[in-house]
């Protein structure tokens, strides 16, 4: 696993926490807006970090993430909706059932491998929109009109944005669960799970509890997703089944395996590039159109297909691998 | 100090310059979004995802302003429409609508499509304060200016029509025992409880309750346990491609109960036609635009402007697609909007104008039907006709009905 250096991720943690209170010096360089943007790419590391304990650390394929998300998304908007929870109790709450719902979805998982589980996971993702219309939810969920929550406020009357404190409270939660998921590999229980992943028969030789460990792994990144799927809630202030279509989990995948399956680095790198390429997609597209002339009317899904395509081209294990293996590559010629 | 006369004659003529420009700027009032050049139009609507059929809208709407830019804009000013693409994924419009308002800097948005991705900006749009005129949707709470001041729907909503077709139903069908075919979700459950209200007491009179899915390959299913529950009315709240299977399904199988089609399907090339015409003769439906692939109005004046407008700006494109038309109408009562704000273009005249229409007509809107909007009435169309498909087009029955949303 090629691991950044220490340095190097304080200085981005660093940058992170003084670039949003340039605000008032740039304010079209800072702005609310982007601060936006740049929180969804955060909420989107998070969830694809959830897929990556599971895919990339435990060998177990999902296309049902967004199932998850959906769960945390709900739960926090029910608990905030209904019973007035402070917005930041919800996380808790989401990654809590979130993990039971992911646990228990992990017992049948058990028996099942690669493109069988792939399927019974898409059926989940397909299932849960339907669920949350379902008429004896409806009461609580709001059925296909969802439910309309409100932005979170700064804390302690601190002189911040709606958007700067958005950004900064995904940001401690990311920074949160990055360290928890960096140890929890670097233990006992992280070298089991990916023993797993590499050799599941000796893992079980070995004196391993498979099931257990790949039923709390499935929890486990159920619950991150979970949590990344309350922190949209809240970013975007409104839930509905709309939202958690089956392309979400996709999105997550892509953004996995673009980031580098396997590397907690990987998985920030997928979300922000997600997020990115999806937003400058179409205005890719209507550049090649309108600005360079070119009589191609492609839609802005094409334009991320062929970036897509070149980027598995040129950089197979994903951005942290391409760029970590191009460092040793030019290290070693210098 | 001494003043001179030509020193004086010099200030007061100055000054009377400045104030007369002063004066003149004063005239001129822009909020962002606005210049003496231009005019920005924020929008959003799916051009790609399972949602993207709705995506011709947001292209009759690029060309539509092409073109208008082309004859020269609106007073002098050049429209800069800004259209992103959503996906309608409601996370996704907060995104776009986003950038659009604090990147792009729109005057005001425009026919935003979709009710889950309305609803989702509807709060932040009426914080911010950004007209967001004529969203594309039906839903019932787009016309609520005491809430939401800067908010306006455009087209007749499903709830009022909804109920509409069950007052019909209640005056003319003796003993009615009425199915339902409903899409499982907002679009089909205003319908339904519109029809529901309209019942009233009578609501008992719905003997059968089906659902279905987008996702569904067909319908036949449905319409077999409609058949079975012995209804005599049917109420076909699907769009397109599901209204056409049930009309056919229901020929096929000899159930011949009164038929109420949504407005949403009342297309004769994608729906009766296919529904086949043997099948689908003597269903009802309301209606408010006119159909272009309904013979009917090949002569009338706006339809053929229409067609050679589309011929001319969209070539290709596929004129028997109703949502053209939606496009096109809708685009004009924007413009319409615009040019009575005159040089003042701030949010406030925006939607000041856009809450002062008093039987405006718009081109390809069924004879009758205009818009009228005040301060306290959002909703731009509230009349729609009933029509019943005869031979191999609509014949409008009755009066045109108008209808006070609940």
């Amino acid at each position: 696993m090629p691991a950044f250096s220490r340095k190097w991720v304080m200085a981005l943690v660093v940058l992170a926490i003084v670039v949003p209170l340039l605000q008032p010096l740039f304010p079209d360089l800072v702005s609310d807006y982007r601060l936006f943007l740049v929180s969804t790419m955060i909420i989107a590391a998070i969830a694809v970090l959830g897929l990556n304990l599971l895919t990339g650390f435990n060998g177990q394929i999902s296309l049902g993430h967004s199932a998850f998300y959906a769960v945390g998304a709900y739960t926090a908007a029910i608990l905030m909706d209904r019973l007035d929870c402070p917005y930041w109790l919800t996380l808790p709450a989401a990654a809590i059932l979130s993990f039971i719902v992911g646990y228990l979805f992990g017992l049948p998982a058990l028996r099942l491998e690669g493109h069988y589980l792939a399927l019974a996971t898409f059926a989940l993702a397909l299932s849960v929109p339907q669920i949350l219309k379902y008429k004896w939810l409806e009461d609580l969920t709001g059925g296909v009109q969802g439910i309309v929550l409100s932005k979170p406020e700064p804390p302690f009357g601190l002189p911040l944005s709606e958007d700067q404190w958005l950004f900064y409270y995904c940001l401690i939660v990311m920074l949160i669960l990055y360290w928890a998921a960096a140890n929890l590999l670097n233990s006992r229980s992280g070298r089991a799970m990916m023993a797993i992943r590499d050799y599941h028969i000796a893992a079980d030789t070995m004196g391993i509890d498979t099931s257990l460990y790949k039923t709390v792994t499935f929890g486990i990144s159920a619950a991150y997703t979970g949590i990344a799927g309350a922190l949209s809630a809240s970013a975007v202030a409104f839930v509905a089944p709309d939202s958690f279509s089956f392309f979400l989990s996709i999105k997550f995948l892509i953004g996995l395996v673009v980031g580098g399956v396997g590397s907690l680095a990987g998985s920030v790198v997928g979300g922000i590039f997600y997020v990115l390429v999806d937003n400058s997609a179409q205005a890719l597209s209507t550049y090649i159109k309108s600005d360079l002339g070119l009589q191609f009317d492609l839609s802005a899904y094409t334009v991320f297909g062929i970036l897509l395509i070149v980027l598995m081209y040129l950089m197979p294990t994903g951005i942290v691998g391409g760029v970590y293996g191009m460092m040793r590559r030019l290290r070693r010629s210098s | 100090m001494k003043t001179n006369r030509r020193g004086f004659i010099g200030g007061v003529s100055a000054a009377a310059i400045i104030s007369s420009s002063n004066f003149a700027f004063g005239q001129k009032k822009y909020d962002e979004g606005a210049s003496d050049t231009e005019i920005k139009i924020g929008h959003c609507c799916p051009y790609s995802g399972p949602a993207s059929a709705y995506g011709v809208i947001g292209k009759g709407h690029q060309a539509f302003f092409k073109a208008l830019n082309d004859a020269g804009g609106i007073n002098g000013r050049k429209i800069n429409f800004i259209t992103l693409d959503d996906g309608y994924s409601p996370p996704k419009t907060v995104e776009v609508v986003r950038q659009l308002v604090e990147q792009e800097k729109v005057l005001c948005l425009f026919n935003t499509l979709g009710t889950p991705t309305n609803t989702a900006i509807h709060k932040y749009v009426n914080q911010k304060k950004i007209p967001h005129l004529y969203v594309s949707t039906g839903a019932s709470k787009w016309g609520d200016p005491k809430h939401f001041p800067w908010t306006m729907g455009y087209q007749p909503d499903y709830h009022t029509e909804g109920a509409i077709y069950a007052k019909h139903v209640l005056a003319t069908v003796k003993d009615a025992k009425i199915g339902v075919l409903m899409q499982n979700d907002d679009y089909g459950k205003d319908y339904w409880d519109g029809f529901k209200e309209g019942l009233g007491k009578e609501a008992n009179r719905v003997v059968k309750h089906v659902t279905y899915e987008v996702t569904d390959p067909t319908v036949d299913s449905q319409i077999i346990q409609l058949k079975d529950s012995g209804a005599n009315v049917f109420f076909n709240i699907a769009t397109p491609k599901f209204a056409a299977q049930a009309i056919r399904k229901a020929g096929e199988i000899g159930w011949k109960p009164a038929q109420y089609l949504n407005n949403v399907s009342a297309s004769v090339a994608s729906v009766m036609k296919p529904a086949g015409f043997d099948n689908s003769q003597g269903v009802i439906t309301a209606s408010y635009l006119k159909d272009p692939t309904d013979k009917q109005w090949d002569d009338a004046a706006d339809m053929k402007s229409w067609r050679a407008w589309m011929a001319k700006n969209m070539p290709g494109a596929n004129t028997g697609d109703a949502n053209y038309v939606f496009a096109y109408s809708v685009a004009s009562l924007m413009v319409e909007t615009l040019k009575r704000c005159g040089d003042n273009l701030t949010r406030e005249n925006v939607m000041k104008q856009a809450a002062g229409f008093q039987k405006l007509q718009l081109p390809l809107l069924l004879p009758g039907i205009t818009i009228n909007t005040s301060a306290t009435d959002y909703y731009p169309i509230q009349a729609v006709q009933l029509s019943r498909f005869k031979g191999e087009t609509w014949e409008l029955f009755g009066d045109v009905m108008h209808a006070e949303s609940s």
